[in-house]
C-alpha cells in the first residue's frame, strides 16, 4: 500500500483544480456571450424578447443548478451515443451563467438615466451606434463589479459538475478520500483551494464596487 | 428517435411527494436557525466587540467562498474523523443552517447599519437597555428592509439542498435518483424534479413574503413614509 503525504493529497488536489479553473472560464466566457445575445435581444425589443428571456432567467435561477446538470447530462445522451461529462458540465453551467448574467447586466442597463436613450435617439443614432457609444461604455463601468462577484458563483458551482462525474476539485477530493481514507484533512484542503480561488475575487469585486461608488 | 414516457415518473408520484414534503421541511428548519444565526451574526458584525468581528467575518468569508457541497462534505465526511457522528439529515440541516447563516448574516448586516441614528439615540434617550434598543428599535425595520434579499438566500439554500441527495438525505433530488434507478428514466424523472423545484420556489417566495410581514417583523412603518 502506498503512503499518502499531506503534499501528495495537496498536489493531486492542485492538479485536479487546473480543471476547475478551465470549467470556471469555459461557463463563465461562453455564459457571457450567450448573456450578450439575450440582453441584445431585450433591448432591441425584438418580438416575444422580453417575455422569453424572463422566462428563462427565471426558469434557470428558480430550479437548482444540480438538477440542471442532470438534465445536461441524460438530455444529451437521449440523443448522442456517449456524453461526456464536460461536455454536458460545460453547456449546463454555460445557460447557467447565461441566465444570472443576463439578469445582472439588464440591471446594469436600465441604471442608467433614460435620457441617455433619448438623446442618442434625438442625434440619429441607430440602435447599434447607441449601444456602442452611448449606452455600452456607460453599463459595462457599472456592470464590472457585480459581474466580477458573480464570477465567485460560477467557480462554486462547477463544485456540483463532480456529481455528473467531471474530475474536477471536489470529485478529486472524494476520490482520494477513498483512497486515503481521511476526509477531514481531504476535504478541508478541497475548501482552502476553493477559497484560495474565490477569496481574491471577492474581495476585488468589492474593491470595484467602492471605487464605482466613490465615482 | 427519442421517445419520452413521463407515466412511469408519474406513477411513482408517493414518492416524489415526500421527497417534496422533505426538501420543504429541511428549509424550515434551516431557514429558522439560518436566520437567527445570520442575525446574531449581523449584530456581532456590526454592533459587537472587534475579536468578534473578526470571528464572525472569517466565518462568513470563509462560507461565503466555497462551494455548498464541499461543505456538505466537510460535515458528514470530514467531522466523524473528530468523533461527532451525524446522520444524513441532521448533517444536511447543520451545512445548511452554516450555509445561509453567513450570507443571512451580510444580509441582516447592511439592515442593521442602514438604521438612522437618531433613532438608537431617541430609544436609548428613553432608558431602553442596549438590548432593548437591538431587539425592539433596530432589528425589526431592519428586517422589513432586506427581507426581499432575505427570502432570495432562502429560496436559493432550499435549491442547493438538492445536493443533500448526494449524501442519502431522502429528499427531492435523492427521490428523482431512486425513481430513475427503478425505471431508466432518468431525464424524464430529472425534467419532474425540476418542475418540482420550480414549484416549490414560486410558493416558498411567496409563503415568506406573506410571512415576513406578518410575523417576522411586523407591520413596520418606514421610515420617510
Amino acid at each position: 500500500m502506498i503512503d499518502f503525504s499531506l503534499w501528495d493529497i495537496f498536489r493531486n488536489l492542485l492538479l485536479a483544480a487546473r480543471w476547475t479553473v478551465g470549467l470556471s472560464l469555459v461557463a463563465f466566457a461562453g455564459g457571457g456571450l450567450v448573456a450578450l445575445a439575450l440582453l441584445l435581444a431585450r433591448l432591441a425589443k425584438l418580438r416575444g424578447a422580453e417575455r422569453g428571456v424572463s422566462l428563462y432567467v427565471q426558469l434557470f435561477q428558480g430550479t437548482p443548478l444540480l438538477m440542471q446538470l442532470f438534465l445536461a447530462y441524460f438530455g444529451l445522451a437521449l440523443f448522442g451515443i456517449n456524453v461526456p461529462a464536460w461536455l454536458a458540465a460545460g453547456l449546463a453551467l454555460t445557460f447557467y451563467t447565461s441566465a444570472f448574467l443576463a439578469e445582472i447586466w439588464r440591471g446594469c442597463v436600465n441604471s442608467i438615466a433614460k435620457g441617455q436613450w433619448e438623446a442618442a435617439d434625438s442625434l440619429a443614432l441607430s440602435f447599434s451606434e447607441t449601444m456602442r457609444h452611448v449606452i455600452g461604455p456607460q453599463a459595462l463601468r457599472i456592470a464590472v463589479a457585480p459581474t466580477v462577484g458573480f464570477l465567485v458563483q460560477v467557480i462554486k458551482g462547477t463544485a456540483l459538475a463532480s456529481v455528473i462525474g467531471f474530475i474536477e476539485l471536489t470529485k478529486a477530493g472524494t476520490m482520494i478520500t477513498n483512497a486515503t481514507f481521511r476526509p477531514f484533512t481531504v476535504y478541508a484542503c478541497v475548501a482552502l483551494m476553493y477559497f484560495a480561488l474565490c477569496w481574491p475575487i471577492s474581495a476585488w469585486s468589492r474593491q470595484l464596487e467602492r471605487k464605482l461608488r466613490r465615482g | 428517435m427519442v421517445a419520452l414516457d413521463f407515466g412511469a415518473v408519474v406513477a411513482e408520484w408517493p414518492l416524489l411527494l415526500r421527497g417534496a414534503a422533505f426538501t420543504l421541511g429541511l428549509t424550515a428548519v434551516a431557514a429558522v436557525l439560518g436566520v437567527g444565526l445570520g442575525v446574531a451574526c449581523g449584530w456581532a458584525r456590526a454592533w459587537g466587540p472587534p475579536w468578534l468581528r473578526h470571528l464572525v467575518g472569517v466565518y462568513v468569508e470563509l462560507i461565503r467562498n466555497t462551494p455548498f457541497i464541499v461543505q456538505l462534505f466537510f460535515v458528514f465526511f470530514g467531522l466523524p474523523s473528530l468523533g461527532v457522528r451525524l446522520t444524513p439529515e441532521l448533517a444536511s440541516v447543520i451545512a445548511m443552517v452554516i450555509n445561509l447563516g453567513a450570507y443571512a448574516a451580510e444580509i441582516s448586516r447592511a439592515g442593521i447599519e442602514g438604521t438612522p441614528r437618531g433613532q438608537i439615540e431617541a430609544a436609548r434617550s428613553l432608558a431602553f437597555t442596549e438590548r432593548q434598543v437591538f431587539l425592539r428599535v433596530v432589528l425589526p425595520p431592519a428586517l422589513a428592509r432586506v427581507w426581499p434579499a432575505m427570502v432570495s438566500q432562502i429560496v436559493i439554500v432550499m435549491l442547493g439542498s438538492a445536493v443533500c441527495g448526494q449524501i442519502a438525505t431522502q429528499e427531492l433530488s435523492y427521490y428523482a435518483n431512486l425513481i430513475q434507478s427503478r425505471n431508466f428514466r432518468a431525464f424524464e424523472s430529472f425534467i419532474v424534479a425540476t418542475a418540482l423545484y420550480l414549484l416549490l420556489s414560486v410558493v416558498l417566495r411567496q409563503g415568506l413574503n406573506w410571512i415576513g410581514p406578518r410575523w417576522i417583523f411586523g407591520r413596520v412603518p418606514q421610515a420617510g413614509r
